[in-house]
Parts: structure tokens; C-alpha cells; sequence
């Protein structure tokens, strides 16, 4: 099915299981310990034995030689596995460094063998018994001192529009100031983990991926397979955030350890190698301008940002949102790129407007400042209901305004106080606002559904669910148009033997694989209305009958059937732009004497088109808010400038969230419909969440104490000279 | 992890004996932090004594007025002891302010006092630390080291104790009773039990090898506000940035130890002598010296800051 016309009604819009809360269909299995996760498929592939996996001690050199003699000496070992004995391997575009080193080291941890025993136990014994002889090279590890050599990264270039620089200098009144983000890390709960099993040359990997039928390209390229000899298995994942689109070291080490010990291998990236081994949320530096008429309209801004990242490797595509959320007649959008030799830079949850957002909505808010305005009206004066590079092009729905109006009546806006004015007790209490904003981008996906003898309908697609609810919505999706009670629908993810989906990210997975779901079913409905001798066109699906023209019948009485389809999009992304929008509100308490920072309540208000299921659409939002908020005020990759690698790389070191971090979250979701987005009328909501609450706690911070830090994460060591004098 | 050898020891004699017999042994009770480090290989003792059936999990009066706690009473069960709770408050603070409730419930008193660094250089075999292999230099001096010590650091070693049971043990003055192969007795005060790296940071504590520790032993009540002030980056589930045990009199004489700023609990006779005269006067002696790194210096100003607040808080609920 083409979507390249705005969807007319469709029996999505009867809304009898779509758009109501409903529980993941999947929680069950997954609250009794049931729902089986890569590592834990011992059902599977009798016979398996355990890999693990050795990586670079340094970060930027050359292996001299490697001595496996004690470590193949060692009880239980079955084979070793370096770039030395794996054969030729291949590079997937889609990863920067090579997955298995040797003899050039790329990054920290860069895995350099794998070694394959009866228990973990004994592999990783002997894994540390690999005698590695390393030349030491020099590696580039300073963001800050590559700043002079970064270069404008060829598929981005420097976007103007009208005279940035002229109108700047014109400004009556401006803004410019500078900004920076650390390296972050995913930090899922799962780690990276895969079961490898050869029958001949066909490859089965039991793995943890977002994208299926990425995982079959990129492994059979890697492995120097076709790509028909590989079958990823991947129903479970227990987060991603990104840090699984990629086939990554565990999946192509657990397949070159199987086919070495001839047994299927189990192997799990351990917790203190994910961070260096695997990809992170590069750091960025961030230098935004703002100028305004004394009536707070924006007449020129420009956003410029640096990052680096491996050689070969892309920019974080922080400026990105400052194309489009705001009006103003003269723009700059600009990004340079240094070569690192840190571990492997790439998407994280919303890469580029997370990170993008954290300066942008602090700068507005000084703005706001210089101006004497309100942060939100601030904010309402510079909407643009248009691209503002392209004037023709309108926003297919664009609900900000009403974001930050209910926001700010929902929250208590209005008793915000003066910045370092308001306490309770020893706590400086203030309050921020940020805008949140995510391009909606669909992918072409496919589904496959089936209607069995006993009424039963199955959906099958290669879609995937890192946590987020695709089981369900999918499942809601089927029901609705097959006319069916949730319970009658089964849904089977995360196959590369079922149809090629649009995978889990870019927050794309919920609009575009449901929409995939879409016209698949509207197949089946006309293969059914056939069979039964109605009319496809008329007939109505409901309480698992079909009627058309007076005549009802039960779905039953056609058999068994199936149908498959894929949705592709068309040019309506190109002739509107497509975004979904936010406002987030955020109370904080800092400690006058300690400088103790916690957040004491936030509120999220969305628009981000049909909601689907406001329930984990809900739990997708709070999450969002939660690393956002880990963001702001915690996460951060330290970096070894001398050594070249995160030292922090475990979860101690690496501190998320906790509960007692995030007392009180609400969301709320505007109504809203969008048929130019896809015939389901939805759009992405997962990243959505974490655009812009960085910059609405700094802002909170800022109102509470009377202090900017534009240094993230915002931690008390850089408040404590600026804190009330200790009494 | 490299294969080890395994035994139930039976009384505490028995069990020093057994560590004295095995070169290379190490005990054994809640394992909380010795299993992390060892599937790591940080530690790879080739004997375990599990000291778990040693009977040595109660809480009792001495006869001078204060209490003995045993070796294997679980950090749960001595937070939440009524005594504990009422005599000794800053001791039960000190402990349900660290880790969750679920190390807590398997942590034991005797581990506690003994769980060793968190420095990210410690913790990663690939770099250099002179505590985890004597000789190989410093990965922290010069690298990463915001959570690390800035006082009671040598020029081998800048890590930092990180427990918060025994700020508020060096702060109520306890003494740590042991037992060696011989069957020989002593109590070590609390503070000589943690020791000051120098020129051998692997060396922790006074414990000779094979020493095991039985029981820790309080003094009688002191009576006053029991505050424990811990500050971390998030709210729960974190190491000290620092902490503050302080017991805090009527007339606002008292006692202060800090947490999260030095190999060891730290404590220093001029800061309790100041107390009553501010936060920067009982801060001044316990920094006397201090030589932080560019990364951690800002907890000079937390330490008087912390101070502060946890001396408002004791007035408060005095």
C-alpha cells in the first residue's frame, strides 16, 4: 500500500481498541519471568557452550602479537578466536570500528578475541589469560583541543537562509553563549547478548537487536555470508535506546566462536565492557545566537555544534531542531566533526535534538530573560506554523502553543517566582520550562496476518519491542480492523522470517510498523469479503463477524487465509514537515547549604498525533523524562584524555536515575489526529519525551538558585560557589 | 574468576587457623563486595573460609554500658535494631543510607568495615593502581578522580573508603575485636583499623593475616542529636560524594566524622573541639593539609557546607 495521500476515514477512526489504555499484552509473560531473553534461551540449540569476549587494553595502537598458549591450556577451553584465525571479515557501513580488532586497535575495549568454553566460568578465566603485546600509538581523545582541526562533515553542510550574521549584529537585543554536553551511555538493563548456532553455513543468532533485517544485512557482510544463510531471532529486548540498531560484537563473536568450537555459543557482553566496547551519545559544544526586536520576536538564529567521533564516523546532529522550531527570518545551522579516537559515537534516544534541545531551550530561556518575558510567551511569539526555510512547506499538525499554554495552566506556572526567591526550608525551590520537539519520520514496513480456522488472527512482522508496547499496539492495530477482542489477536515479532518491518527507532516503530499492520489487514479484510462472497468495499468487520447488505456472517466461515502487505511512503513527508511537539515543566529543590539538586515534580504535555495506546505511550514519555532528567543532572561518560576510554564504565560509576529521584511525573496528550502522517494517524512519541526536559530542569536550576550552569550534567560541585554564603 | 578451594569453618578460631593454613585465603560472609571483585580478578584468593556458621550474628549488652555487635549481623539488622536505633541513631543512618536494601539485608558488620575501594582505576585491570598490584603506579593521580580522596592520600594512591557504617563507627568511638589462629583476642580502635596508604596502599587495615574479625563493641550511649549527612549526585543508591556523621550536644559541643574525602573515616580531635563555633571552625582542622586533585577540590567547601547543614539538622531535631 502507497501512502501518498491524507487518510480519509478508515476503521482505525472507530477507535473500539485503538487509542484506549489498554495493558501490554506481553506484560504477563514478561512479569512471571517468562518471556525468554536472548541469553536465557537454553531451549534452544542444544549443546551450547559460552564465549566471552577480550578487549583492547588501550585505545589507539597496534597488537605486536598475542600469546593464547596458557590461555588454550586452560580447563574447559574449545577454541580462540582472533582477526588473526577468524578468516576475512567485512565491515557493515553501519559500523564505524571494526567489531573484531586486529592488528590495528581502534578504541578502548575494541574487541580483540573471543575465547569459547564449557562454562562462563572457564571463559572468562581464560580470557584473562590472553597475553596481549600491544604498541601503544597516540590517540586524539580532547573534544576541546580538536576543536581547531573539526571539519564540516561531508552530508551536513551549513544551512543559512537570509543574512544570519547581518541580522545578529543588527539585533537590539542578543545572545550569545556556549554550551556543552558530555558522552552518554545507553544503559540499558539487557546487556548486548547472543546465542550463535550453525547448521552448516546457515547462521541462527538468538540476539538483542532494534533492526531485524539490519542485523541479517550487517552480519551477513560482516561474516562474509549470504544474506539468505542468516536467521536473527529477537522477540525480547530488554532496552535498547539505540545502543542495539547495530549488529555488534556480541552477535559476530558468538558466531565466529561457534563455528570455531563447532558448538552453538553463548556470549554476553559483560556490564563493565558495554560502555567502551560499544556505541555512546557523543559529547557535543554548542554556541547559539539569538537576536531579537525589543518585541521578542526572533530575527536571527544560528546554532553551531562540534563533536567528534572515529574516523569515518558522523556528527551528533545537535543543531538539527533549530531548523525548524522557531520562526525568524535570517538562520545558521552549522556542525563540525574531530576525529576521536574514543569509542564508537552513534544514535542514542532523539540523537541530535536531545542533545541539540539542551542548549537550545537554556538559551531561550536566558533569552527570555534579556527580554523580560515570560519563558513561554517568549517561546508562543516565535512559533512558525511553517518550515522557516521554506515558507510553502506547512507543518502537518503543530500543536506547541497549546502545549505550553495547558502546560503552564496545568502546572502552576503562573507562581513561578523570581530566580533564588522561593525556599522551603533549606531548599531553593524553582520551576522551568522547555519546549520538546522530534521530526516524525516514517519507514516503509510490512506485515504479514492470518486469519485461522478457529477465528484466530496472527500477526507476524519483523517489527521489534525494545520495552516500548509494540506487542500490544500492533495487536490493538489487528483487532480494530479485523473487527476481533484483543485476546483473539497473536502477535509474533522480532523474526527475520517474517516480513521486513521498520524496526525500533527514530522514534518511527510505532506509527510506521502499525501502519505496516494496516494494510496488511485491509488485504486480508478484502481476501475475507471475497471468500464470503461480500463486497470488500462495504463490508464491516465487528464482534468477529463481517456483514455487508443485511448479511452477517462469522469470520470463521472463511478458513483459514492470509495476507501480507507493506506500507511505503511517499511524497507527503516531503511537502509537509512532519514533527511531533512538547512542553515540559519541571520543579526542582536545590539544597541552599549543600547544593543537593532534586527534582520534585515534571510534567510532560504532548502532541504527537493519534495516540495509540495512552498507556505505554504514558510509560514511554515518564521514561523519556527520566533519562532526560539523568541527563541534566547525572549522566556523564568520563573521559581518560591520557588513556583515551570512559572510566566510569560500570553502573556505579555511570549513575542513572533512580526512584527516589523522580517522585512525581504526569503527561498529558493533546487530542490530535494526523492523517498525513500514515492511515493510522499517529506519530512517534518515544523519543519525544526526552526533547528538551535537559534544558527545563537547567532552567528550573537557573529560577531556583539564580545560577546558569551551561555545562551539563548540572552537578552541585558547580553550584557550591555560587550558593547563599554559609551562615 | 579463578578456580578456588571452599570451607566451612566452625568457630573463629578454627576459621583464622584455616586462613593462616591456605597462603592466598580469604573469608567469606555476605560476599557483597569479595564475589563482585573476584569475577573481576581484582581478588583471587585461592581459598574461601566461609565464615557464615560461626554463630556470630547477635547484638548484646557489654557490661560497661554499651553494646557488642556481631561480626555477621547483617546491615539490616543492625540499622533496624531498637537499641541501635535509639542509643546509636547515627549508626543506623550511616547504614540505610548506603546501598539498597537488598545488600543490605546479605552485608554483614565485619565485611562492611572491610569493603575496599570503588576508584574506577581499581576497578579496571587494564590500568595501573598500586592497591590492586603494588608497584604498577597510579592510574587516578592525574586521570578521573572526582569521587577520590583530597586528604590522607599519599603519592601512590588517592582512593577513597568508601563505606558509610564506619564514618559512624570512627565517630562513636568503637573497637573492632579479633581473633587469630592462635586463638589470641585483641581490640583494635576504630581509628587504627583503617590505614593510611603511604607506600602500601594494598595494605587496608591493622588486621594480621589470618586475623578475623568477631564483634564490633560501642561504648556507652553519649546521648545527644545523631545526624548522618550524606551528599551524592542522585538521591539514593550512590557513594559519598561526602558524608557527615555528627553527635551533637545540647550546648552544641559534639563529635564529626566524614565520609567519602579519605582512605578512611576521618576524623580529627580539633574539628570535635570546634564544634559549637561553626561549620568553617570544625571544617578548618579536619582540611589542615588536604591536597585535592583539580577534579575533586570542590569538596573542601562541601565538607564545611555539609558540616552546616548537618549541625542545622541536628539542632532541629534535637
Amino acid at each position: 500500500m502507497k501512502f501518498d495521500t491524507r487518510a480519509g476515514t478508515n476503521p482505525i477512526d472507530q477507535l473500539k481498541v485503538i487509542g484506549r489504555a489498554t495493558d501490554r499484552i506481553d506484560g504477563p509473560l514478561k512479569t512471571s519471568g517468562t518471556a525468554p531473553y536472548a541469553y536465557e534461551r537454553s531451549d534452544v540449540a542444544p549443546g551450547q557452550v559460552y564465549g566471552y569476549v577480550v578487549g583492547s587494553a588501550i585505545a589507539k595502537g597496534r597488537i605486536r602479537s598475542i600469546d593464547l598458549t596458557e590461555a588454550k591450556a586452560a580447563p574447559g577451553v574449545l577454541a580462540i578466536v582472533t582477526a588473526a584465525d577468524a578468516g576475512p571479515l567485512g565491515k557493515s557501513k553501519r559500523n564505524t570500528a571494526k567489531l573484531l580488532a586486529g592488528p590495528d586497535i581502534e578504541h578502548y575495549h575494541q574487541a580483540l578475541a573471543v575465547v569459547v568454553a564449557e562454562t562462563f566460568e572457564q571463559a572468562r578465566a581464560a580470557a584473562n589469560l590472553v597475553r596481549v603485546d600491544y604498541a601503544r600509538g597516540k590517540g586524539r581523545f580532547d573534544l576541546d583541543a580538536s576543536k581547531p582541526a573539526a571539519k564540516m562533515p561531508e552530508d551536513e553542510p551549513d544551512k543559512r537562509f537570509g543574512d544570519f550574521e547581518g541580522a545578529f549584529a543588527a539585533a537590539v537585543v542578543k545572545l550569545d553563549a556556549r554550551y556543552t554536553t558530555p558522552d552518554q551511555a545507553h544503559a540499558m538493563m539487557e546487556p548486548h547478548a547472543t546465542i550463535a548456532a550453525w547448521e552448516g553455513d546457515r547462521l541462527t543468532l538468538w540476539t538483542s537487536n532494534q533492526m531485524i533485517d539490519w542485523a541479517v544485512g550487517d552480519t551477513a557482510t560482516t561474516l562474509g555470508i549470504p544474506k539468505e544463510n542468516v536467521h536473527i531471532i529477537s522477540p525480547y529486548i530488554g532496552g535498547g535506546f539505540g545502543g542495539k540498531l547495530f549488529t555488534r560484537a556480541d552477535a559476530v563473536l558468538a558466531a565466529l566462536g561457534a563455528r570455531a568450537a563447532g558448538r552453538p555459543v553463548k556470549l554476553t557482553l559483560t556490564r563493565p565492557m558495554i560502555f567502551n566496547n560499544t556505541t555512546h551519545r557523543p559529547a557535543t559544544r554548542q554556541r547559539i545566537r539569538i537576536g531579537c526586536g525589543r518585541d521578542g520576536k526572533i530575527t536571527a538564529i544560528g546554532h553551531e555544534s562540534w563533536s567528534g567521533d572515529l574516523p569515518g564516523g558522523q556528527p551528533e546532529t545537535a543543531v538539527k531542531q533549530t531548523e525548524l522550531l522557531y520562526a525568524g527570518a535570517n538562520r545558521l545551522t552549522a556542525m563540525r566533526l574531530s576525529v576521536l579516537d574514543l569509542p564508537e559515537g552513534n544514535a542514542m534516544r532523539a540523537p541530535g535534538e536531545a542533545s541539540g534541545l539542551m542548549a537550545l531551550e537554556f538559551a531561550m530561556d536566558e533569552m527570555a530573560e534579556k527580554l523580560g518575558m515570560d519563558p513561554v510567551e517568549f517561546r508562543v511569539v516565535n512559533d512558525t506554523q511553517v518550515d522557516p526555510m521554506d515558507p510553502k512547506r506547512p507543518f502537518s499538525q503543530r500543536q506547541l502553543v497549546k502545549c505550553l499554554r495547558d502546560g503552564a495552566a496545568h502546572f502552576g506556572w503562573a507562581r513561578r517566582g523570581l530566580p533564588g526567591r522561593v525556599r522551603d526550608g533549606r531548599w531553593l525551590v524553582g520551576m522551568g520550562v522547555a519546549a520538546a520537539f522530534r521530526n516524525n519520520m516514517v519507514q516503509t514496513s510490512a506485515a504479514r496476518v492470518r486469519l485461522e480456522q478457529d477465528g484466530t488472527i496472527v500477526v507476524e512482522t519483523d517489527m521489534t519491542d525494545i520495552g516500548t508496547g509494540s506487542y500490544t499496539i500492533i495487536g490493538q492495530t489487528a483487532a480494530e480492523m479485523m473487527g476481533v477482542p484483543l485476546d483473539r489477536v497473536v502477535v509474533r515479532l522480532g523474526d527475520s522470517r517474517f516480513p521486513v518491518s521498520a524496526g525500533s527507532g527514530g522514534q518511527w516503530g510505532g506509527n510506521s510498523s502499525t501502519a505496516g499492520v494496516y494494510a496488511a489487514c485491509v488485504k486480508l479484510r478484502e481476501a475475507i469479503a471475497r471468500q464470503l462472497g461480500l463486497d470488500p468495499a462495504t463490508a464491516v468487520f465487528a464482534g468477529g463477524k463481517v456483514q455487508d447488505g443485511g448479511r452477517s456472517m462469522p469470520l470463521t466461515r472463511a478458513g483459514a487465509l492470509v495476507a501480507e502487505d507493506t506500507i511505503e511512503f511517499d511524497k507527503l513527508s516531503k511537502e509537509y514537515q512532519q514533527s511531533t511537539f512538547g512542553g515540559h515543566f519541571v520543579e526542582v529543590g536545590v539544597h541552599a547549604m549543600t547544593g543537593e539538586i532534586r527534582v520534585r515534580r515534571m510534567l510532560a504535555v504532548c502532541a504527537a498525533g493519534r495516540i495509540l495506546n495512552p498507556k505505554s505511550a504514558r510509560s514511554q514519555v515518564i521514561g523519556a523524562m527520566t533519562m532526560g532528567a539523568g541527563a541534566a543532572l547525572m549522566e556523564e561518560l568520563a573521559v581518560d584524555k591520557r588513556f583515551g576510554f570512559f572510566v566510569n564504565h560500570d553502573l556505579a560509576g555511570y549513575e542513572v536515575p533512580v526512584h527516589a529521584d523522580i517522585p512525581h511525573q504526569e503527561v498529558i496528550f493533546l487530542d490530535e489526529v494526523d492523517p498525513i502522517s500514515s492511515p493510522m494517524k499517529a506519530k512517534g512519541v518515544g523519543e519525544l519525551g526526552i526533547c528538551g526536559v535537559g534544558a527545563a530542569v537547567a532552567n528550573a536550576i537557573y529560577n531556583a538558585t539564580g545560577i546558569r550552569v551551561r555545562d551539563y550534567p548540572i552537578t552541585l560541585d558547580k553550584l557550591l560557589d555560587r550558593l547563599p554564603q554559609m551562615t | 574468576m579463578k578456580p578456588f578451594t571452599y570451607e566451612r569453618a566452625k568457630t573463629p578460631a578454627a576459621a583464622a587457623a584455616a586462613a593462616m593454613r591456605t597462603p592466598g585465603a580469604k573469608f567469606i560472609a555476605g560476599g557483597t563486595n569479595l564475589l563482585d571483585l573476584m569475577k573481576l580478578e581484582i581478588e583471587a584468593p585461592r581459598h574461601l573460609v566461609d565464615v557464615n556458621a560461626l554463630k556470630l550474628d547477635k547484638i548484646e549488652a557489654t557490661p560497661g554500658g554499651g553494646v557488642r555487635i556481631g561480626a555477621l549481623v547483617s546491615n539490616t539488622d543492625l540499622a533496624s535494631n531498637t537499641r541501635i536505633r535509639r542509643d546509636y541513631g547515627v549508626l543506623s543512618r550511616a547504614i540505610v543510607a548506603g546501598a539498597s536494601g537488598q545488600l543490605r539485608n546479605k552485608a554483614t558488620t565485619a565485611g562492611n568495615l572491610l569493603q575496599r575501594t570503588r576508584c574506577p582505576y581499581f576497578y579496571d585491570t587494564n590500568q595501573p593502581c598500586n592497591k590492586r598490584q603494588p608497584g604498577s603506579g597510579c592510574g587516578a593521580i592525574g586521570g578521573y578522580s572526582r569521587q577520590l580522596a583530597v586528604i590522607g592520600t599519599s603519592t601512590k594512591c588517592i582512593a577513597t573508603y568508601p563505606g558509610d557504617m564506619a564514618v559512624a563507627m570512627r565517630v562513636l568511638d568503637a573497637q573492632v575485636e579479633t581473633v587469630n589462629a592462635a586463638g589470641t583476642v585483641r581490640a583494635i580502635p576504630i581509628a587504627e583499623f583503617h590505614r593510611s596508604p603511604g607506600d602500601t596502599p594494598h595494605i587496608e587495615t591493622a588486621l594480621a593475616p589470618g586475623e578475623l574479625i568477631t564483634s564490633v563493641t560501642l561504648p556507652a550511649p553519649i546521648g545527644g542529636s545523631h545526624v548522618y549527612y550524606k551528599v551524592r549526585d542522585r538521591a539514593s543508591y550512590a557513594f559519598a560524594l561526602v558524608s557527615v556523621a555528627a553527635v551533637v550536644q545540647r550546648d552544641g559541643s559534639g563529635r564529626v566524622a566524614i565520609g567519602g574525602i579519605a582512605p578512611r573515616p576521618w576524623r580529627v580531635a580539633g574539628a570535635d573541639a570546634a564544634m559549637g563555633q561553626g561549620a568553617k571552625a570544625v571544617a578548618q582542622p579536619l582540611l589542615a593539609g588536604a591536597k585535592p586533585t583539580e577534579d575533586n577540590a570542590f569538596k573542601l567547601a562541601l565538607v564545611e557546607r555539609t558540616i552546616g547543614a548537618a549541625i542545622a539538622q541536628a539542632r532541629e531535631t534535637a
